[in-house]
């Protein structure tokens, strides 16, 4: 394989590089200041030391050291901050994308071949940017005779939802998820009980063939499987006796549930590869059967919202899975408890001769603390760290966890062909079903003989 | 005024009929990624095919008419487009009929030769054809790998004869130019790479429990059915017949060699896939073979005078493709051009089989059904 790579040439560079800055500036200036004029009128904005932070004064606090960490804290601490970048879409977008350039570059090591390359430079990192920027750029043809309204709302309600299922995820100790809610896996199984609804939506306002029996065949998919999935949840439940996915967490921080109910989570597994539409289960996008299934007729960034959907889908249950049965942030740390002295006084390094002649301060960790003045301190075990070493320790354990379980649902694409719909179905009803009643009855049994449970050692 | 009803015998698909609320028809093709340059317009109720019609043509070159106008070396070239990842097996009956009808012998080292590079043209075919089965299948790492393990004895060809895949390698007389000096030891590393490769095939797709789960006991067909439908090649075989032109109406030095027919008895999709597999592993051991025993050195050709005429004389040859039998049919009458030239080949004999075999099945099998009977488009049209 040989590219022709034009030659380079000082001149078109530069224009290229003005060209870009150029173009830059005018967007920045003509729709980012805009945008963040509405925001700013939008958000509630705090109080601290008693004074309203208005925008003039936000920035004029940008440049004084001793108010940036409270104005970046109150930052971290706003709402607006949680929906859209941390536990919320920004982060799980990021792992979304992640996901995709895993998938490609994973895929096409075992097919041995390259995978995508050359965009970007480096191992083709640029490729899914530029593959959005072609979406966003192509034309959205709608069929003629489809219901314009429904097929429009379609993959708008598929991210939606998929939003709502990552807001419900908790990410890390204290609170860190979007909506704290007492009764959080069974609002997690009624975001998952919308997919269905608006697959089949989509599929029937297209009004073709093609989409109607995909959108046919996800619906028998996603409502048999969800039963399994409910059922194999259960146990987890009667074993913790909550439904707060934070408290499911903490339940476990001394072994995941995994090691007593190994069944669940395969009926779990196979259960969410049949609701993610990954192979061996994508018949809804059989392409040799059905050309691309429901998603046929989606064209340009529609097609693209529905990816970025299906992908956001992915994150949450690989989250979900991470959260009941592989003990979610639990983890060894990483690092030593930090000293109090050193973020408040400084830690005084001497010279040979034994005179401090330097203070080093580390101001950068408390920025994740709750209490804008006191440094929390939280027991893990004997030793106590501040909680924004938590929160840095539960994030990367999490993600690693996460990472892992998303290789697991990755690797069938390369293994296994796709399995015909009755076979699916008898999956679904004979097989899972029967094994997640048998796992209900070993939950019943740990928990009436004393061994775990409400009352067991835990 | 009454409405006016076409009364014309309207083509297949476009007929005006009783419209069945449950029965669903589907144009599966030429667009569709399933069909390949074909139609089949299946009519579905719910999940089940009741009826399927295969609707080819749309890839029809007239290759037989075009024979006829040109004379006996300048019909090479065009005669193997039908199937230029076989390029070399869908010649081989018009040469050998070309030389019993002009009445010539082929030097020892050119029969071998044309041996080696025909089983070497099987391989390719049949690696390309797995490809599309495997990505029929969803399976998308059995479309990568025989994908690109196609390129060893794409390279080989082109070593021999100058061309990746459309070579026009065989003349009447024996083969157009001699292999490189190295030749041999070359192909006897690549195929015995490619053995151990192709070996693999069957850890990942072959033995993989979900592919039998889906391939076996769909489309099954049975000896008689496949005996009474004219069926050949792989699907015979797999349908438990020991048939093999190689091995029964052996040609050039196919006698020579040891040639082992597989057969399975199942007839099913799963069977179907597995005999052309088994015939790439045969074929690793009839190059082997070849090569051990070809002359070292020799004559490769027979000159032919300029411009060859026939007698007045017919003649039909037929060769094991890729795809089963492939015969050639040459009426000549004392031209340099053959008076009507006729090609028989396996893809087509093989649809008429895909009807019987979809009726009742489910629409999800078609893929596996369709791909399994080692059918090519472009062939069948001609």
């Amino acid at each position: 394989m040989s590219v022709i790579a034009p030659k380079f040439r000082l001149g078109y560079f530069l224009k290229g590089i003005f060209d870009n800055a150029f173009w830059i500036l005018t967007i920045v200036t003509l729709a980012g200041i805009p945008l963040i004029q509405i925001v700013l009128f939008y958000m509630d904005l705090p109080v601290i030391d008693g004074e309203l932070l208005t925008a003039f004064l936000a920035f004029t606090w940008l440049f004084n050291p001793t108010m940036q960490v409270p104005l970046i804290k109150s930052l971290l601490y706003s709402d607006l901050f949680r929906i859209a970048a941390f536990p919320g879409f920004g982060f799980a977008a990021l792992i979304a994308a992640g996901t995709i350039f895993v998938e490609r570059k994973m895929l096409a090591k075992l097919q041995l071949r390259v995978g995508p390359f050359y965009c970007g430079k480096i191992e083709g990192l640029l490729q899914l940017a530029g593959d959005g920027l072609k979406l966003i750029s192509k034309e959205i043809i709608i069929p003629a005779k489809a219901d314009k309204p429904l097929f429009w709302a379609a993959p708008v309600l598929f991210v939606g939802t998929a939003a709502a299922f990552v807001a419900l995820i908790p990410v890390a100790p204290g609170g860190w998820v979007v909506a704290d809610l007492d009764v959080g896996l069974l609002a997690v199984f009624a975001v998952i009980g919308f997919f269905p609804i608006i697959t089949i939506l989509s599929a029937w306002s297209a009004n073709s063939k093609f989409p109607f029996i995909g959108g046919i065949r996800a619906l028998h998919q996603m409502v048999s499987f969800e039963i399994p999935l409910i059922l194999s949840l259960l146990s987890v439940v009667i074993l913790t006796g909550t439904l707060n996915l934070s408290e499911i967490v903490e339940s476990q921080s001394n072994f995941p549930w995994i090691i007593f109910l190994p069944i669940s989570a395969i009926v779990f597994f196979t259960a969410m590869l049949a609701e993610l539409e990954r192979i061996p289960f994508d018949l809804p996008e059989a392409e040799s059967e059905i050309v691309a299934g429901w998603l046929t007729e989606f064209s340009g960034m529609m097609y693209g919202l529905v990816q970025l959907g299906s992908y956001l889908k992915l994150y949450a249950f690989a989250a979900l899975f991470v959260i009941i049965f592989l003990g979610g942030w639990t983890g060894p740390m990483f690092w030593p408890p930090l000293e109090t002295e050193l973020i408040t006084t400084g830690t005084p390094i001497p010279n040979f001769k034994g005179d401090p002649v330097l203070t080093v301060f580390a101001p950068g960790l408390p920025l994740f603390d709750k209490d804008p003045n006191e440094w929390v301190l939280q027991e893990q075990g004997e030793l106590q760290y501040t909680s924004g070493q938590l929160l840095i320790n539960g994030v990367i354990w999490f993600v690693l966890k996460t990472v892992a379980v998303i290789f697991f649902i990755l690797l069938p694409r390369g293994v296994f062909p796709r399995i015909r719909i009755d076979m699916l179905l008898h999956i679904g009803w004979y097989k899972l079903i029967g094994l997640a009643f048998v796992n209900i009855f070993i939950a019943l049994g740990l928990v009436y003989a004393g061994v775990l449970g409400p009352g067991g050692i835990m | 005024m009454a409405e006016v009803i076409p009364t014309k015998e309207m083509p297949p698909g476009l007929q005006v009929e009783n419209v069945d609320d449950r029965i669903m028809t589907l144009n599966v093709g030429p667009q569709h990624p399933g069909s390949g340059h074909m139609r089949i317009i299946v009519k579905i109720d719910g999940d089940y095919i009741v009826d399927a019609d295969p609707d080819p043509g749309y890839v029809h070159r007239g290759e037989e008419k075009m024979a006829e106008s040109r004379n006996y070396i300048t019909n090479i070239p065009h005669l193997e487009r039908p199937v230029i990842h076989d390029s070399c097996n869908i010649l081989y009956p018009y040469v050998l009929g070309v030389e019993d009808l002009v009445g010539i012998e082929v030097p020892e080292r050119a029969k071998y030769v044309r041996v080696i590079a025909a089983e070497l043209n099987r391989c390719i075919y049949i690696q390309y054809w797995l490809a599309i089965y495997g990505i029929f299948l969803g399976h998308s790492t059995m479309f990568m790998w025989p994908a690109g393990d196609r390129e060893l004895f794409i390279d080989l060809m082109e070593k021999i004869s100058g061309a990746r895949v459309t070579h026009a390698y065989f003349v009447p007389g024996g083969v157009r130019n001699d292999v490189p000096a190295n030749f041999e030891d070359v192909c006897l590393r690549q195929v015995n790479y490619f053995e151990k490769r192709i070996k693999e095939y069957g850890d990942i797709f072959y033995d993989n429990p979900i592919l039998k789960a889906r391939t076996e006991d769909t489309g099954v067909l049975s000896r008689e059915d496949a005996i009474r439908l004219g069926t050949t090649g792989s699907v015979l075989r797999a349908s438990g017949v020991d048939y093999d032109v190689r091995v029964k109406e052996p040609y050039d030095v196919y006698d020579e060699l040891d040639v082992h027919t597989n057969v399975l008895k199942a007839g099913d999709s799963y069977a179907r896939s597995k005999v052309p597999w088994l015939d790439m592993l045969e074929s690793c051991n009839i190059i082997r073979q070849a090569l051990e025993k070809m002359p070292k050195s020799g004559s490769i050709r027979t000159k032919l005078k300029p411009n060859p005429k026939g007698g007045l004389d017919e003649v039909y040859r037929r060769v094991e493709s890729g795809r089963g039998a492939a015969g050639c049919y040459i009426v000549s009458k004392e031209k340099p051009e053959p008076y009507r030239l006729k090609l028989s080949v396996g893809s087509f004999r093989n649809l008429i089989a895909l009807p019987y075999l979809l009726k009742g099945e489910k629409l999800g099998n078609m893929p596996a059904v369709y791909w399994s009977l080692n059918y090519w488009p472009v062939e069948a049209d001609r």
